[in-house]
């Protein structure tokens, strides 16, 4: 059986002199009117403020100095994003490519591909894409259809993406796609590529999410040529680079903070002197938060010292995504509130927002069905 | 883990193994005090474990005492081994002398006090003290309260002082005693007396939790693994993983929340990481119990198999030195008062 340990992690000194540092920096950003905090922090698509991130040095930050990066830590890392979050900073446009396309990109990149695209994601100015769910192809990730075949100098591919969030405005996605018949071995024959989405044989379609936004795509390859320098690892590796991919996506801040800003506005309509009621739900929700921070934190720790903490990533997703639905559904009896998308209503708005954004929560990056059987298998019962 | 905490742990495991078989259970819920057991533990100085060292600690920091402690509960010892710690730290912080045996700690109940009188010769202590854990096998309970607004810290003997005796619903005995002009053996100021042995004893019930969670557990994974039903063993039930997985989270988060407790009251409890604690771990206790009974099925529903000796502990300790409700009020008053613009600052500052 695995044994869940969350061993604590000392914030080092760096990361709390840096913590100061983009406290202030977003401060700034607010005061200057530049963003209004928001309730949808890191689906907020704002290149200006995505290039004065890398300016500063926040984007890529554990990657070595040559591809642009600042060869800092992960709990470093861990501080520039959770201060982001509660912020409630715009950094939706690099979001995707510091968190995983990156990271993925060093470690399984061509040199090519890691001297062209690094550096400008490290400057805040290269977006990247997901391109991993399809129509027929959701939680059974295996099911892709997408296929590549292989041509003089690279491979052609076809085949659809869906729920590709940002990728009318991203730069590139990185498509898992079957290279080869499926086996027995329904995880072998895929392949990750590198797609630059400026290039023609690509065609991208909006599909409007719950709350009317434009977020997700539907991203169409027809015979799309990508150069062999544009492969992930080797071909045939798509599977076992998909799901260390997906564990960058599961342990971090962005798992249990999406609904911060609707918890701080509801202490604030709340008030200094909350009943019974509110004084403990507020207790209860800081209770949790306080905890699945330390998850978090202890998973950020796992990663700097170069472990592979899959398991633990899909639990502490599990909890911090139930832990930021429950936060509307507590908060509207406490404060009766009949919820809206109107601009400037405030915290029904807030409210409203948050209450259709929420199902997206425990979907994305992972099912909670999905994470649960994760566990199950990590518990030794698979 | 480093050796020593392994090594720790396989003491404390080989002492329930020897000395804590069912009928040792079962007399200590009939209320026969477990000797053999205790010995045991004084032996290697379990009872003196989160004690400093110049007041005869046995040399363990407090995180390794804490370990212990969580082991002993994840055994579901019958032993009032939280409360002997508990009482020997709060001695230990006015200066006292800590005496040999079992200790208890009182009052426990929020709003129960005792009343200091200082005498010409003797200071005596009145008043009761409800549900004190072990109260009426303990020779002596350190008693906190008041002294001229002054946060005082006293030893008494409990001879004579049980009214009667209930029980939790782990069998575990809570007696009301009685002071009535009762000397004190021993009386020093410590500053908070009253709240600091409450939050104490929260820490403490939230790092037994965390063991008995842990241990609950590992139960229904093994009776999930071993039980077969329609032809395989229950565990390859999609809906039974996905319960064990919610299982799982609920004692990841208790043991998180436990660790970051004991972490931060190193030598005074932790107001805010205490309360995150007892109100985290509470609310794993309640719903980690129900999902253990329900994986159980009839089987954990009878005295036959072992699961109730920690489900039946979760749901006694959770009410015990301030339920969930008590300390989620608590933090979410401090908070409020605080400001909203004030959490995230105050968050990751811990």
């Amino acid at each position: 059986m695995h044994e869940f340990r969350f061993e604590p992690v000392r914030m080092p000194a760096a990361a709390e002199a840096l913590r100061g540092e983009v406290r202030a920096f977003i401060a700034q950003e607010v005061a200057q009117g530049a963003f209004t905090p928001s309730r949808n922090s890191w689906s907020s698509f704002d290149p200006d403020f995505s290039r004065k991130c890398g300016e500063r040095g926040y984007i890529g930050m554990r990657w070595p100095k040559e591809y642009g990066g600042h060869e800092r830590s992960a709990l470093e890392r861990y501080v520039v994003t959770e201060e982001m979050l509660a912020g409630g900073a715009p950094v939706g446009a690099h979001w995707i490519a510091d968190r995983q396309s990156g990271q993925q990109i060093l470690r399984y990149g061509s040199d090519r591909a890691k001297r062209t695209i690094l550096p400008k994601i490290a400057a805040g100015v290269c977006f990247f894409s997901i391109g991993m769910s399809e129509p027929d192809s959701g939680s059974d990730l295996a099911a892709v259809r997408t296929r590549a075949a292989r041509v003089e100098g690279g491979w052609k591919i076809s085949g659809t993406k869906v729920w590709t969030s940002g990728a009318h405005q991203t730069n590139y996605l990185i498509a898992l796609a079957r290279t080869s018949a499926k086996e027995e071995d329904r995880h072998a024959g895929m392949t990750q590529f590198i797609v630059d989405l400026s290039h023609p044989g690509v065609s991208v379609r909006p599909i409007y999410n719950l709350y009317g936004g434009h977020d997700f795509n539907e991203v169409v390859f027809d015979e799309f040529f990508v150069a062999d320098d544009m492969v992930m690892g080797e071909a045939g590796m798509g599977w076992k680079l998909v799901t260390g991919e997906l564990a960058f996506e599961r342990s971090g801040p962005d798992r249990f903070l999406s609904t911060y800003q609707l918890l701080v506005e509801s202490i604030r309509a709340i008030g200094g002197d909350p009943d019974e009621r509110c004084a403990n739900e507020i207790g209860r929700f800081v209770a949790h938060l306080a905890t699945l921070r330390r998850m978090s934190i202890s998973v950020a720790g796992m990663l700097e010292r170069g472990a592979q903490p899959i398991v633990e990533a899909a639990l502490v997703k599990d909890i911090g995504t139930a832990f930021e639905r429950e936060i509307p559904e507590t908060f509207r009896h406490l404060i009766p509130t009949e919820p809206t998308l109107g601009e400037g209503a405030g915290y029904a708005e807030l409210l409203g927002m948050t209450i259709l954004r929420a199902p997206g929560f425990t979907i994305r990056g992972g099912t909670r069905e999905i994470l649960r059987g994760m566990i199950a298998r990590g518990l030794g019962m698979r | 883990m480093s050796e020593m905490r392994n090594d720790l742990l396989k003491t404390v495991d080989r002492i329930f193994d020897e000395h804590c078989p069912k009928p040792v259970r079962e007399s200590a819920e009939a209320g026969e005090w477990p000797a053999a057991l205790w010995r045991a533990l004084e032996e290697v100085g379990l009872d003196r474990a989160a004690l400093p060292e110049q007041a005869g600690g046995s040399g363990l920091d407090f995180e390794d005492a804490m370990l212990a402690l969580r082991r002993s509960a994840y055994h579901g010892a019958p032993v009032p081994l939280a409360e002997t710690m508990l009482a020997g730290r709060l001695l230990a912080a006015a200066g006292l002398a800590v005496p040999p045996g079992a200790l208890t700690v009182a009052p426990v109940q929020t709003g129960d006090r005792l009343r200091f009188v200082q005498g010409a010769a003797v200071t005596t202590v009145s008043g009761a003290a409800q549900r004190v854990p072990w109260g009426n096998l303990c020779a002596h309970a350190v008693v906190a309260g008041e002294l001229d607004g002054k946060g005082m810290v006293g030893l008494v003997s409990t001879s004579g002082a049980a009214r009667g005796v209930d029980k939790n619903l782990a069998g575990e005995p809570r007696a009301l005693l009685e002071f009535d002009a009762t000397p004190l053996i021993a009386l020093a100021p410590l500053k908070d007396a009253l709240a600091r042995l409450e939050a104490e004893g929260a820490l403490y019930r939230s790092v037994q939790m965390a063991g008995a969670l842990e241990r609950s557990l590992e139960y229904c994974l093994q009776y999930a693994n071993e039980r077969v039903q329609f032809g395989r063993p229950i565990a390859k039930f999609q809906a039974i993983q996905h319960m064990l997985a919610v299982l799982a989270g609920q004692a990841a988060a208790s043991s998180a929340a436990a660790d970051a407790a004991v972490e931060a009251s190193r030598l005074v409890p932790d107001e805010f990481a205490v309360s995150v604690a007892k109100s985290r771990v509470g609310e794993a206790a309640g719903k980690g119990a129900e999902i253990a009974h329900q994986v159980h099925g009839a089987m954990g529903y009878t005295r036959e198999h072992n699961l109730h000796y920690s489900t039946r502990r979760l749901w006694s300790w959770r009410d015990e030195f301030g339920n969930e409700s008590y300390w989620q009020s608590r933090l979410g008053r401090a908070v409020a008062a605080d400001g909203a613009d004030a959490l995230w600052p105050m968050l990751s500052r811990r």
